[in-house]
């Protein structure tokens, strides 16, 4: 079924220098300075996009997800954090190695960014409407006029109802669905090639929720834009994405095409991340847990990250670190064992 | 009096909610004149049998929370009564509710901020047990120590600080603090929703075994429709203050008859990625509880509406077995 399109995609691990990927993340590594020493954030991180499609990132709470955006942006604050080795080539164009002018152009142009809170992502004391003029402005080299029509156009791209009303609007004034489509106007005003959506549903009700993931998919037909979608929901990657990349403790634990991930998954994380959801569980079963918490990213453990909660780990896995391998076309897994779903 | 008691407990019916409202005054200007009112709970009845587990849905400002604390008299309500183990709790004085607050307990969504950060785990849930004197001296350390490890807190942690724990055993505590009274009844008020997947289903298993144990009754509240499917009997789906679906789990899920609750269970994203939801989705957004629609609240936003919906508010009434509907469709 996926043989014509794996066909064309090239290998994300082997680091070719020119690709037609949009973007190739190679071995990327980030850390931050705390009191308590250094925090690797993330950790070699590899992984490829093509130029139109969706790719998932997913992982629980501090596994690198958001770092590894912010790296991508070039939004990471130095200090405390440093981006510590890798490469992030866009457009084959190595992003790490751009002045701060030359990734001014790039970002919020050619990649652009939406977050999980729009309330703490908009200016309060600005109306919104100004907020996308400044956007259209500051990147597209308009004057005032054309930039407040091309606000309306965005404003009105997004489904939002009535445009002018909500451009003279503040963000306290609208609905957390509302701010939402402000900010994904906002991205797209510059008709990026990358849209990096950082939980852009969490804090909405799953009835905005499913507006909101309806809007992207038809603006992504509409720009063929590449949306990386980072989420700990499952539920909207299995909606989105076509591939899927599966972190943990800032490491890469599995890469795979959306099918591969829900019906063939390899790593004991992603069976037990799928096992603990209740929607999938049987009533009155008891739920399948992933025992203990991540680990503590002061002291990571010197073999797999996952081993102590892997109920398939053996004493390699505890002593010796291992390299992601690929077990069949395009899917990668970080994992000694070979387990498969029963 | 007696006679009731005695009706109500073959019935096995531990909280029966009456009609209860709870409006919120909106006031303005400078003599504070009210000018309107939330509507936040509006007409809500519902019962909750002896260990049974009854799921509230809803989205966000649908009135899930401030119904919990009417229930609990943490804020007192504009009408209607609710009956715990049939006494009227509206109607005690303030001794007799505190006797009474020790059968029901709550956990909160944020396990961070509900708990006290300048005290020790163990100092947190014997104060408890010593204002309800339900123990003293060294059985009150026993005590502590049994509900440390009935939560899965190793007892040896008792001398640490909320700040000291991660955020799932932050809710394990705050379980073990609201089960420290021996409670019939716990309110939980989105206990789950602040953690991540695999945290989250260790919470799930626990509070499971916690009823089957105890022969706890569970008011669950949450947004979060997958975990209220799996965890609950009998689910209830508000929206606007008011119930617009009440029926056992199962057939609720399979069968859903208000349009809202349709849309609610189509706009949850599909775990296959083979068979897309096909999702009906809701134009706009939740009105203002301040100023709901007239008729049935939900009108604005249905995709079924009918003349009859913008004038007349319909009830909640059986459809069939164990399956109440507030909508128009179902009955004229």
């Amino acid at each position: 079924m996926f043989t014509t399109e794996t066909s064309e995609t090239l290998r994300p691990m082997d680091g070719a220098k020119r690709t037609e990927n949009l973007l190739e993340v190679t071995n990327l590594t980030c850390s931050f300075a705390t009191d308590e020493g250094r925090a690797l954030a993330v950790d070699g991180v590899s992984f490829s996009m093509r130029a139109g499609e969706t790719l998932g990132l997913v992982g629980e709470s501090g596994c690198g997800k958001t770092v590894t955006a912010l790296c991508i942006m070039r939004l990471i604050q130095t200090p405390p954090g440093k981006i510590d080795g890798g490469s992030i080539m866009f457009r084959n164009q190595n992003l790490l190695a751009l002045s701060e002018r030359e990734i001014r152009k790039i970002r919020g142009n050619e990649i652009s960014m939406v977050f999980q809170e729009p309330m703490t992502s908009l200016n309060p004391v600005f109306t919104c409407g100004y907020q996308v003029e400044e956007a259209v402005m500051l990147h597209q080299k308009v004057g005032k006029r054309e930039a407040i029509e091309r606000t309306l156009e965005m404003l009105h791209l997004v489904k939002i109802p009535d445009p002018k009303r909500v451009a003279k609007s503040y963000p306290h004034q609208l609905s957390g669905g509302m701010r939402q489509r402000v900010m994904i106007a906002m991205a797209l005003s510059c008709t990026p090639r990358l849209l990096i959506a950082d939980e852009p549903t969490t804090a909405l009700d799953v009835t905005i929720q499913a507006q909101i993931l309806e809007l992207l998919q038809s603006l992504q037909e509409q720009f063929n834009m590449a949306i990386l979608m980072i989420t700990h929901d499952l539920g909207i990657i299995a909606e989105m994405a076509r591939r899927v990349v599966v972190m943990y403790a800032g490491k890469v634990m599995e890469i795979g095409n959306v099918m591969e991930i829900f019906h063939d998954a390899r790593h004991p994380y992603t069976l037990g991340l799928k096992e603990s959801i209740p929607r999938l569980a049987t009533k009155g079963v008891r739920l399948k847990v992933i025992p203990g918490k991540v680990p503590d990213p002061f002291d990571l453990p010197p073999g797999c990250r996952f081993s102590d909660r892997c109920k398939f780990a053996e004493y390699r896995c505890d002593n010796e670190s291992i390299a992601i391998r690929e077990v069949s076309e395009n899917h990668w897994v970080r994992c000694w064992k070979d387990i498969r779903e029963d | 009096m007696d006679v009731l008691y005695a009706k109500q407990q073959t019935n096995g019916m531990l909280l029966k909610v009456e009609n209860l409202q709870k409006h919120f005054p909106i006031r303005r200007g400078f003599f504070s004149r009210v000018v309107g009112h939330v509507r936040a709970v509006n007409g809500v009845s519902f019962d909750i049998r002896r260990g049974e587990t009854l799921g509230l849905v809803g989205e966000s400002g649908c009135g899930k929370t401030t119904m919990a604390r009417v229930i609990l008299r943490l804020l007192e309500p504009t009408a209607g009564s609710v009956y715990f183990d049939d006494v009227s709790i509206f109607s005690l004085g303030k001794q007799d509710m505190r006797a009474m607050r020790k059968r029901m307990q709550i956990i909160f969504q944020d396990p961070y901020g509900s708990l006290n950060p300048r005290l020790t785990v163990g100092s947190m849930i014997s104060e408890a047990i010593r204002i309800h004197k339900l123990a003293h001296g060294e059985a009150v350390r026993e005590r502590v120590v049994d509900l440390l490890d009935r939560v899965g807190i190793p007892a040896e942690h008792m001398n640490r600080y909320p700040h000291e724990f991660s955020g799932g055993q932050r809710q394990r505590i705050g379980i073990a603090r609201a089960l420290a009274v021996a409670p019939d009844l716990i309110i939980a008020d989105e206990p789950v929703s602040a953690l991540d997947v695999s945290i989250q289903a260790q919470i799930i298993n626990l509070l499971k075994d916690l009823q089957e144990d105890l022969g706890l009754t569970f008011l669950f509240i949450a947004h979060d429709l997958g975990v209220v499917q799996y965890i609950s009997d009998r689910v209830a789906v508000m929206y606007l203050g008011k119930i617009v679906e009440l029926g056992d789990s199962r057939r609720l899920y399979a069968g859903a008859q208000h349009p809202y609750t349709q849309a609610l269970l189509s706009a949850i994203p599909s775990l296959d990625p083979a068979n897309k939801s096909k999702r009906v989705l809701l134009p706009g957004d939740v009105p203002s509880p301040a100023n709901a629609p007239p008729g049935c609240a939900f009108h604005t936003r249905c995709p079924h509406v009918m003349p009859v919906c913008r004038e007349r508010v319909p009830e909640l009434k059986s459809t069939e077995e164990n399956h109440q509907v507030a909508c128009w469709l179902y009955h004229q």
